[in-house]
Order: structure tokens, then sequence, then C-alpha cells
């Protein structure tokens, strides 16, 4: 059974991994505008598009 | 040019209403033309000119008629070569690279944010932007060696997104607070939380005996993820906690933070003890569910600003002349004797004298006056007004600190914190709840204290983690938000949820006329003559020639009506105009100029006609009301109503029907006047709801209990309020009170159900038998139950009130 703390250390370590992340997207700002990717996603890359 | 006029409306008759290609407004002329699309005006078709030269005509792909009327707008951005002013506005800046960021009032479209984030193709000094949708803001890295910011943003300008430039940019600022790592804090809480549930479940379910090292590891690993919980996420708690009792005052934080620090104490000790498992899962996610509740309750909206003062009203620079000619002046440098220089649409922003030029002002911001006066030479006009017509002259008399509007400014009511604003019930009631719990608490420390030392402490500890007030302290924020979306869907923006209450406790109501209870740009004109149709082909044909507002208000009443050549035409500012036409004379304009009345008091909202010296009659200017205020006697039951205007009182007898108690209109009121009013309103124990528009109202709506200002565009220039209607939803104001009080009595009911779950709890707590189980379901159980019944009730109060 004393794998268990074996276990237990890595899920703990993987939770911690996840609240780094966390953590770092926090930081850099990638949940600052949560609206206009949304609207960005939509419109094609293509410049030349309306030539088509 | 008679003919060629006449053969062009024919044209505009039968082709059926074409709307300018770009900003989708109808075109009444055919003269702008390009690549077979019409246009409205030259403005709209040098922006498609631009965009068509660069490839840009995706532009138009993505939405119909995307672009902002630029009909009346004209580029002036030569003080931003200024040094000093490009510094404030820089976000950063280095020999390479400028940052800064703008905000764009007219992005609203998914072709506004690809147009925005593709300058770089027409300007490839821009090395980056990028839209913030929801903030209306645009943030641009260039190269200022190839790209002045001048450039940049008339580049701006010449693609149809004109930025709003201000150096008192409260929006700026908003972005650089609200840095409290909340998010961070919820996220550590949930993580622990997460963890120590699972950590926990053996216990729940019992472990045999020889499975107790598992139980003490469990146990401190549960300390462990306890730590980060009660002194990185719940640390706010104890520092709030402390604070108020230093001030004297019990506030909910002090229960709040006493049961956390029991809950931790209490879980130390009986791990190192191996006396039980300790209430680690109750202590997380107390801290967690607290922590989402205070994010709830946090609404932000990005694209509103409830703090501007007149600096963000007014412009960031003017042009002066100096001997060198003309160069614009930061207005914190503007100083008395400054020349200065006022064009079409300019804000003056110091009271100065009129040196040259024909002024006329429209003070409707300050004074609330609907029409544009005119103002003869040397005389003195307040800052705040902004020119119609040609360029002007004027020389400063006051700085603009010191200015007639910006002496308001000084009042107290702007420099005192807001501790007149009536306190939340959430903050009443939390100061007899923390008595009454400590009561509890150390009654039943004292009662077994003298048999069961033991006993006593568990009972008095589990008096404080299962009455610590979880549930109550969410009832008010999960209610109160999901009162504000509400509010948000009806077009009513609150501040923040405290607002609310204070909506529900308003017995006064105080309107603001212009603007307000009247619509701001939808003035008629009402013909109090007898017209024949040559009368008015002879009054179209003359007042087609003048741009002042008056008489383009007329013509667009008489649309339709052939025009005719005029023989002479003699315009006299301020006065009126003096007109030939087929041999008659033709006198229009104010009653002193056509009667030869000296009336000293110029009722400038008539327009007296008179031909061959034979007087017709005049045209009189009627406001329109909002649609919604037929439901105000049906407010008056319940709320005193009162109505403040800048305005002279010509509309009294209108208004009797809406105001119908005699001292509860006042015309005539300057700024300082309004506030004094509101003062001694409440001084007469009234709770005053202030309803204004104008930086006129903005001392009345800083003193009331509750400042709302209505506006028709939520982008525009909004005073500082509480909160922001918009006035399409002005309608709607009886419902929005009456649902504010059906959210406090959620807030009411919702409390009792807290404190039912609170003495079941406390039945078992004075017993000092508590088993962390009990607790650790009784707590989620209370927060699910608050959560669930304040958005379902709040949702159906709304249905109730039609508000959906």
């Amino acid at each position: 059974m004393n794998i268990i703390y074996f276990l237990i250390g890595c899920s703990v370590l993987l939770a911690l991994c996840f609240l780094i992340a966390f953590f770092w997207a926090q930081r850099s700002g990638q949940n600052d505008d949560l609206y206009t990717p949304s609207v960005r996603i939509l419109l094609e890359g293509d410049d030349d598009v309306s030539q088509k | 040019m008679e003919h060629k006029e006449s053969t062009q409306m024919e044209q505009s008759a039968t082709i059926e209403k074409i709307n300018c290609y770009h900003c989708g407004n109808e075109c009444n002329t055919t003269d702008y033309v390009l690549d077979e699309k019409q246009f409205c005006c030259t403005g709209c078709q040098s922006v498609y000119e631009v965009l068509s030269t660069n490839q840009l005509c995706s532009y138009y792909r993505y939405n119909d008629h995307p672009g902002a009327n630029r009909n009346s707008t004209d580029k002036r951005f030569d003080y931003l070569d200024e040094p000093d002013i490009v510094r404030e506005l820089l976000d950063y800046s280095d020999e390479h690279i400028n940052i800064v960021t703008f905000y764009i009032p007219h992005i609203h479209c998914s072709s506004c944010l690809w147009l925005l984030e593709q300058l770089n193709q027409i300007n490839p000094a821009v090395h980056y932007c990028k839209v913030d949708f929801l903030k209306k803001q645009l943030n641009i890295r260039f190269d200022h060696r190839q790209l002045s910011l001048r450039q940049l943003v008339e580049l701006l300008f010449d693609i149809g997104y004109e930025p709003l430039i201000s150096l008192h940019d409260v929006i700026k600022n908003q972005n650089t607070a609200n840095k409290d790592n909340l998010v961070q804090r919820i996220a550590v809480a949930g993580f622990c939380f997460g963890n120590v549930m699972l950590l926990s479940f053996p216990e729940y379910f019992g472990l045999n005996v020889y499975e107790q090292d598992f139980k003490h590891f469990f146990g401190w690993l549960n300390v462990l993820f306890g730590l980060p919980v009660v002194f990185y996420s719940g640390r706010e708690y104890f520092r709030s906690a402390w604070q108020n009792l230093r001030n004297g005052v019990l506030n909910i934080d002090f229960p709040l933070a006493l049961g956390i620090a029991v809950l931790f104490l209490r879980t130390l000790f009986e791990v190192a003890t191996h006396t039980g498992a300790g209430f680690a899962d109750t202590l997380c996610g107390l801290v967690f569910f607290l922590l989402v509740g205070k994010f709830v309750q946090k609404k932000t909206y990005h694209h509103l600003s409830f703090e501007r003062d007149y600096r963000s009203f007014f412009p960031v620079a003017v042009s002066t002349i100096t001997s060198d000619g003309e160069k614009p002046v930061k207005l914190s440098q503007l100083s008395v004797g400054c020349r200065i220089i006022i064009r079409n649409n300019e804000i003056i922003p110091a009271d100065a004298i009129l040196l040259k030029g024909n002024a006329l002002i429209d003070l409707s911001f300050v004074t609330g006056e609907m029409l544009p006066m005119s103002k003869v030479l040397g005389e003195i006009i307040y800052a705040g007004g902004r020119q119609t017509g040609e360029a002007i002259e004027m020389e400063v008399i006051k700085p603009v600190s010191q200015s007639y509007l910006t002496q308001l400014w000084n009042n107290e009511a702007f420099s005192r914190r807001q501790d007149n604003r009536i306190r939340t019930f959430n903050e009443k009631v939390s100061k007899y709840f923390t008595i009454v719990l400590l009561v509890i608490a150390f009654g039943s420390l004292l009662f077994w204290l003298p048999t069961d030392t033991r006993r006593a402490l568990a009972a008095f500890t589990a008096v404080l983690i299962v009455a610590c007030p979880c549930a109550l302290a969410l009832s008010t924020p999960f209610t109160m938000s999901a009162a504000l979306s509400i509010f948000d869907k009806n077009h009513f923006y609150l501040k923040n949820t405290a607002v609310v209450e204070q909506l529900a406790r308003i017995n006064t109501i105080v309107f603001d006329k212009t603007g307000t209870i009247t619509l701001a740009d939808d003035a008629k004109i009402k013909p109090e003559l007898t017209l024949t149709e040559q009368y008015k082909q002879w009054i179209y044909s003359v007042c087609i020639n003048s741009t002042h507002p008056l008489s383009m208000m007329i013509c667009k009443a008489l649309q339709g009506v052939k025009r005719l050549e005029i023989t002479s035409y003699i315009e006299i500012p301020g006065k009126g105009i003096l007109a030939t036409i087929d041999r008659h004379e033709l006198r229009m304009g104010s009653a002193q100029f056509v009667l030869n009345e000296d009336n000293s008091i110029t009722d400038v909202t008539r327009v007296h006609a008179m031909i061959d010296e034979q007087y017709l009659g005049y045209f009189a200017v009627e406001h329109q009301y909002r649609p919604g205020l037929n439901l105000l006697p049906g407010l008056a039951q319940h709320y005193r109503l009162y109505l403040l205007s800048g305005d002279k009182d010509h509309e009294r007898e209108k208004l009797k029907f809406f105001f119908p108690e005699p001292d509860h209109m006042l015309f005539d009121q300057l700024p300082q006047d309004k506030l004094d009013v509101i003062e001694s309103l409440q001084c007469k124990g009234a709770k005053v709801m202030m309803l204004g528009d104008g930086l006129n109202d903005s001392g009345a709506l800083k003193q009331s209990d509750l400042g709302v200002a209505v506006t028709d565009n939520v982008n525009n220039f909004t005073p500082g309020s509480d909160a922001i209607l918009d006035g399409r939803s002005f309608d709607k104001l009886p419902s929005f009170l009456k649902f504010s009080k059906d959210t406090v009595k959620i807030i009411h009911a919702s409390f009792g159900i807290s404190l039912t779950y609170n003495l079941i709890g406390l039945s078992y707590a004075v017993t000092g038998e508590l088993s962390p189980l009990v607790a650790a379901i009784l707590m989620p159980l209370s927060t699910a139950t608050i959560i669930s019944f304040t958005s379902i009730a709040t949702h159906v109060a709304a249905k109730n009130r039609q508000l959906t």
C-alpha cells in the first residue's frame, strides 16, 4: 500500500504543474481579453479574399 | 442653379432610398459615386478611397455599412506634435519604438476589428496593433522615426476611426488599477480545496486501525494545503477585519476571519495531537466559495466610466496665437491673457472674452440651454461651450481650473468621500450577527468549562466554525450580481452592487430637463402661423441659405417645398434674416429684430416671420419629451418628483402635468443651485436620486444619494455618476425601482435561509460534538442553496417586472 505515498505525490505534483501554468497564463495577460479572440477567429487572415 | 437642384431632387426621389456604402446613412445627393458605390458625403468617400487603394475592401464584406459617418468632422491634430503631450499619451517609448493605447468609440463590429489590425498594410511603420473589443481600445506599437504620433492619429482618422484623446483618460487608469490577484487567489483556493477533498474522503468512509499511518499522512497533507489557503487566499479577510476593528466597526469580515483562523488552528491541533481529522476540507471550501462570491460581485463595464469629470470632456490642447504664429498649448499651461482660436465644433476650455468672429455657442452641456446662443464682441463666454460656425478668436480671462464651470469641482461635494451613502443591509446586520455569535460561543465555553475543559474548547471552536457566515456573505454578492446583469441587459449600468440597495431606498427623484426628460437632438418646430403654399416656399427658400440651427430646423419642417430664387439676402448674426424674394421683403428672426420690440428677454425658442411689414406669426421650437415621461404620474404615488432646469420657464405649463406640485419645478438653475437644492432636500430627510445628463448636473449628481447619468449614447461623455442609464430604457425606470426593491427582499429572504442553516449547525456545535463530516456537508450545502435561491428568485422577480 506504500505505493499510495508515491501516487499522491505524483498527483499533487501534476496538479501543481497545472496551477503554475495557470499563474503563468494569468501573468502573461492571456486572460485579460476574453472576448476579442472570439471575433478575431471568424475573420479570414487572407488579405486577397476580396479579389477571389 | 434652381433647375439643377430640382432635377437632382427628382432623381433621388425616383431611385429608392440609397444608403451610403460606408456609413449606411441615407444619401441625399448622388454627387459622391466611386466604383459604382454611393456615398453620402466626401468624408465617407475619402475613407473608402483610402481603403480601396490599400486593398482593404474586405472591410465592407464582413458587415454592411461598418463605417462611422464622416459628415462633419475635420482633422486637427497639430497638438500631437508637442513633445509634452506626446509623452503623456505614450505607454512606452524608446529610441526605436513607441507604444500607445487609444480609446476609439466607434469600434463596434468585426469589420472594425479586422481593419484596425491591418494598419500595417497601410503603413509599414506600424509593427503591431491589437484591438480590445469590449474596452474599445487599440494598442499600437510603431516606429516613431518613420511615423509620428500625429501621423498615426491622422491615419486612424483617415480610415474613419478617430481616437478620443484625453490626458485624463480614466479608461487607461482602469487598466493599471484592479490588480488584486483575486483570480490567482481563487485558483490557489480551488486547487487546495480539490486536493483536500480527495485526501479527506478516506476519513469520511472510515479507516482501519492498520491504516492509521495514512490517516496521519493525509492529516499533515491537509494542513499543508491549508497553509496557502489561509495565508495567501484568505489573507485579505484578516487584514480587512483588523482594519475595521481598529476603526471600531464590526463588519462581516470579522466572523469570517475568526472562522478561518479557528478552522485552521483546530485542524492543526487535531492533526498534531492525533485526536481527529480536522476541518481542512471545510476551511478550503469556505475560502474558495467566499472568493468566488467576491469575484462575482465585481462586475466591470469596460466601455463605461463612472468617474469622468470636466477634464475628459475638454480637449487636450488649444490653439493659441503667439508672436510666431499659431501654436497648440496644453490646457494646464493656458494662462490668463492667452489669445486662443476656437474652430467649428471645438469646446472653449476656459472663460474668455470674444475678440473676433461670429460666436454661436452651444451651451447645452453646460447650462442645459438647448439652442446655441450668439455672443457679441467683448462678451464673456464661459468654458464648456461649443462653437458652431466659423473660427473665433478669444482672450482667456481665467485659468482653466478657475473657470465658471470647473469651479464647481472645488465644491466640497467633490472632495468629500462618499460616506453619506446609505449603509448596506449586509453591513448593518453583520454587526449584530457578530455580537450574537460571540455571545453564543463564549456562552457554550463557560457552560462546559466547569465540567469538561476539553469539551468546552471543542464547543467554543465548533460554534465559531459552524456559524461562520459563509452563506450570509454570499447572499448579497450573488443576488446583486444577478440583479446587475438584469439591469445591464436593460441598458441600465450600475457602478457597483451597492447601488442596487441605494436604488431601493430612494424616496425622492429629481430630474434635469434638457437632455434628460427631453431628447437631446430631436427638437421639433411648430408653426404658430397660417402659411399659404407661397409663403411656405418663400420661407423655405430664405432659410435654406442660413446655417443657423433654427433655420435648418424650419427647413426640415417645411421639407419638400419648391425652392425659389431670392434677390437679396442679409443675415444678421444673433438677430435674423432680411431677404427679398419675388419683390417681397421677408424678415425672419427674433422678436426684437422683426417686431422692433425691445424685449430684453431674448426668447430664443421663437422665430418670428414678417412679410412686407405684415406680421405672420412665429415658429415655436418644441422639445420632444422622452417616450417614458407619461409614466411619471405613476411614480408620483410612491416618490416625490422634482424638476431642475437650467432653462427658462417657458415650458412650465406643459410640464405641470408631470410635476403637479407648484414648488417642485425649478427653472433658471445654475449648476451650483442644483447642488444646493439637492442638499436642502437631503437635509429634510429625503433620499434623493438625481437624473441628469450634462456637466451642469455633475454637482447635483455627486451630491445626491444616487446620481444617474442619462445618455443616448453610452460611449459619449457622461458626467461622473453612480449609474448610467441609456435613454432608450428611460421608460423602464419605474420597473427598475420596483425591481431593486424586490432584490432587497430576496437578500432578506436568503439571509433567513442562511440563518436557518446556522441554527441547525449551532444545535450540534454547542454540545461540542461537531463531526468534521457534518461541517463539511453543511457548509457547501448552505452555499449551494443560497446561490441557487438567489439567482432563481432574482430572475423570477425580473420576469415579474418585465425586465428580461
